[in-house]
């Protein structure tokens, strides 16, 4: 009981971890590179214009679709590893 | 043929469509209503999420927003989108092992507590019916532009397709129907965006043609834009925002809203296993990319387009833009499409300095050196998706699509807010709180009465909508950010959240943000109450209503927290039902009491 206690505390906290490293980037290609950092970024030539509005525009939307993909798939794994898939 | 015809034929064919779906759909049993037997599968539940989420909204106004505004607006694009990550990571696969068929319920059973509920419950009910007035509206207008009947008439002949498939086949029927409805769409937007993005730039995929260079001038596509919106005295479409603050927080509330929209949630319940939960998430976002790497590209070559047909000398490689400026076209002129817009009272034209021609520049800049007197031609930004294939001079068959697909977009979500409108009433309000021993039979018949009750209120407010179309959204986004979305996470992620701190975030955050709206927007919205007007110098350090929901959140979160920790921990009960909702193991379907 108290064994498996610990491995679904450790299956959270493996969650909460990838969670959190998911948000960071989620948080730096949106609220970053697109507003805060664009002037940081203004340097880069994309088409016409610069990498920070390819960020507002197309990049931080494909970065987010990346991002689920890559949670879903390593929570799969983390499932299994556990033994707390269905 | 006629393009009258030619938009029926297409309208036509696909209602069709959507009610032969929904006969072969039909729900026999209240899981069958509420979430479809709980057996969706989740790239078949991403598409239809997708037709879902993406509204009216997404299909007609967002282009057009992020043409007039340019970089500004991409907050839209990121703020519709990020939610999902939210989403996908917090709450939906969660939710789902939890297993039920509501929001609400779950907030009822998580913090223990019938006021949690039916706090949830009022929450859910303003949110979806502040929107489902604006789907409503919008499907009127297209049936009254492209059918030419008068917009009550078309907006009851879309109550009447609405009520067929959603109240007969509920969440089955509406399911099946939201995936032929995002085929139709998907198809209706990229078409035209791509015969556009050749036209301009010679690239087939408009996403990479917005970024290619432009063939007529031969520079990026971008800088053309950038010299002929400066020209004219707008500001620079990629130029750089001040208020960063005010963007992020709208962008932030966007996203949260986006995660805290019930009808939203509520598709997550479909699918069979928690994993499936996640990838659906991922299918979804992927199905809305689609079109939403298309809309920024369909925005700035309709902004191109629209400005080349007002002043043709700017189309080409441009050696002095004053002159092109003055050559612009006379209003004797126009093109048809002008024309027919000019009808619907939704492009208006004056001749100012009475010289024949149209001069259309920004209305603040001062233009008296070149003879103009003001800006003549207004455009509503609203028009610019079901214009485009007329201003690109497209074949009719792509106008009879285009109809096809933004009628698409608003009657899919607006099915999706009747059903989670419909399920909050019976089963959280009636079943949950009046009357808890009805019988399935009985649920389920109360399901379909307030459905009904539903489509006919929202076809009366959108018929006569109550002149705050633009507002309400604020109103909807805001609500879910500040009220649901908080409750929701922390009711996962934290055991020591009990009963009143839920209840206090809640109101407090829902009641802030509601006041903030109102002290710029009006109390209630009736014109003339604001306490201050709604500009920017006004505003709390520059945020504006429409971004107030992420602060609500924050002020959800903190007042939650203090009073849970300043009160008794959770009964054990619950802490172990917290524990469980972490762990996919054990999942069933979704299943009732």
């Amino acid at each position: 009981m108290a064994e498996e206690k610990s491995n679904a505390e450790a299956y959270w906290k493996a969650n909460l971890r990838l969670i959190t490293g998911c948000l960071i980037v989620w948080a730096l290609v949106s609220y970053g590179f697109a507003i805060l950092l664009r002037p940081m970024l203004a340097g880069i030539p994309v088409g016409g214009t610069d990498l920070g509005f390819w960020f507002a525009q197309q990049g931080s939307i494909l970065t987010f679709i990346g991002l689920i993909f890559f949670y879903a798939w390593k929570m799969n794994r983390l499932d299994k590893q556990y033994g707390l898939g269905e | 043929m006629s393009q009258f015809a030619i938009n029926v034929l297409f309208v036509g064919a696909s209602f069709a469509l959507y009610i032969g779906i929904a006969i072969w759909a039909k729900a026999g049993s209240t899981k069958d209503f509420y979430v479809a037997g709980g057996g969706v599968h989740p790239v078949t539940n991403g598409m239809a999420i997708g037709a879902d989420w993406m509204s009216a909204a997404s299909f007609i106004s967002m282009a057009g927003l992020i043409a007039a505004g340019g970089y500004a607006n991409s907050t839209f694009l990121m703020g519709w989108t990020g939610g999902y990550v939210l989403l996908a990571m917090l709450l939906a696969p969660y939710l789902r092992k939890f297993g039920k068929f509501t929001v609400p319920e779950f907030i009822g059973d998580r913090f223990y507590s019938r006021t949690a509920r039916m706090v949830a419950v009022v929450c859910l009910i303003v949110a979806s019916v502040t929107y489902v007035i604006g789907q409503m509206a919008g499907a009127g207008v297209a049936f009254s532009r492209f059918l030419e009947v008068d917009a009550t008439t078309g907006l009851i002949i879309a109550a009447i397709v609405v009520f067929f498939y959603s109240v007969l086949g509920g969440m089955k029927g509406i399911t099946y129907t939201q995936v032929a409805q995002y085929i139709v769409l998907i198809i209706a937007y990229t078409i035209p965006a791509v015969f556009i993005s050749l036209q301009l730039t010679d690239n087939p995929i408009p996403a990479l043609g917005l970024f290619s260079d432009h063939t007529a001038s031969g520079e990026p596509l971008l800088s053309k834009l950038n010299e002929v919106v400066t020209a004219l005295g707008f500001n620079s479409y990629t130029g750089m925002v001040d208020n960063k603050l005010n963007m992020v927080l709208f962008t932030l509330s966007l996203m949260i809203g986006t995660a805290g929209l019930p009808h939203v949630i509520m598709r997550f319940f479909t699918v069979p296993k928690v994993a499936d939960a996640r990838w659906s998430a991922g299918w979804a976002l992927v199905f809305i990319g689609l079109l939403y790497l298309t809309a920024p590209a369909v925005a700035s070559m309709a902004r191109l387009n629209l400005m080349t047909t007002i002043y043709p000398d700017m189309a080409g490689q441009v050696e002095n833009y004053d002159a092109a400026a003055a050559d612009s076209i006379a209003y004797a002129d126009r093109p048809n499409w002008i024309r027919t817009w000019e009808e619907t009272g939704l492009i208006t034209f004056e001749d100012k300095n009475n010289d024949g021609k149209i001069q259309f520049y920004n209305p603040s800049a001062d233009f008296s050196d070149r003879g103009w007197k003001g800006n003549e031609l207004t455009v509503n930004n609203d028009i610019l998706v079901l214009a485009n294939p007329e201003i690109a001079n497209l074949p009719g068959w792509v106008i009879g699509l285009i109809a096809a697909g933004g009628l698409a977009a608003a009657l899919s979500t607006a099915a999706g807010l009747l059903l989670a409108i419909s399920s909050a009433i019976s089963h959280d309000l009636i079943k949950g709180a009046i009357n808890p021993n009805i019988t399935e039979k009985g649920e389920l018949l109360a399901a379909r009465i307030s459905m009904s009750v539903a489509i006919v209120v929202a076809t009366y407010l959108g018929a006569n909508p109550p002149g705050f179309a633009a507002q309400v959204v604020a109103l909807a986004f805001g609500i879910a950010a500040a009220s649901l979305f908080p409750v929701l996470m922390m009711g996962i992620f934290s055991k020591r959240v009990n009963n009143k701190g839920a209840i206090a975030g809640m109101l407090s955050g829902l009641i802030f943000t509601l006041v903030y709206i109102f002290v710029y927007k009006g109390w209630f919205f009736i014109p003339g109450t604001n306490n201050l007007a709604d500009t920017p110098a006004n505003w709390v350090m520059g945020i504006s209503p429409l971004s107030i929901g992420a602060v609500g959140a924050i002020i959800n979160f903190a007042v939650a927290y203090a009073v849970s920790n300043a009160s008794e921990q959770p009964p054990q009960e619950i802490q172990d039902l917290v524990e469980s909702v972490r762990y996919p193991k054990g999942a069933g379907g979704a299943v009732d009491h």
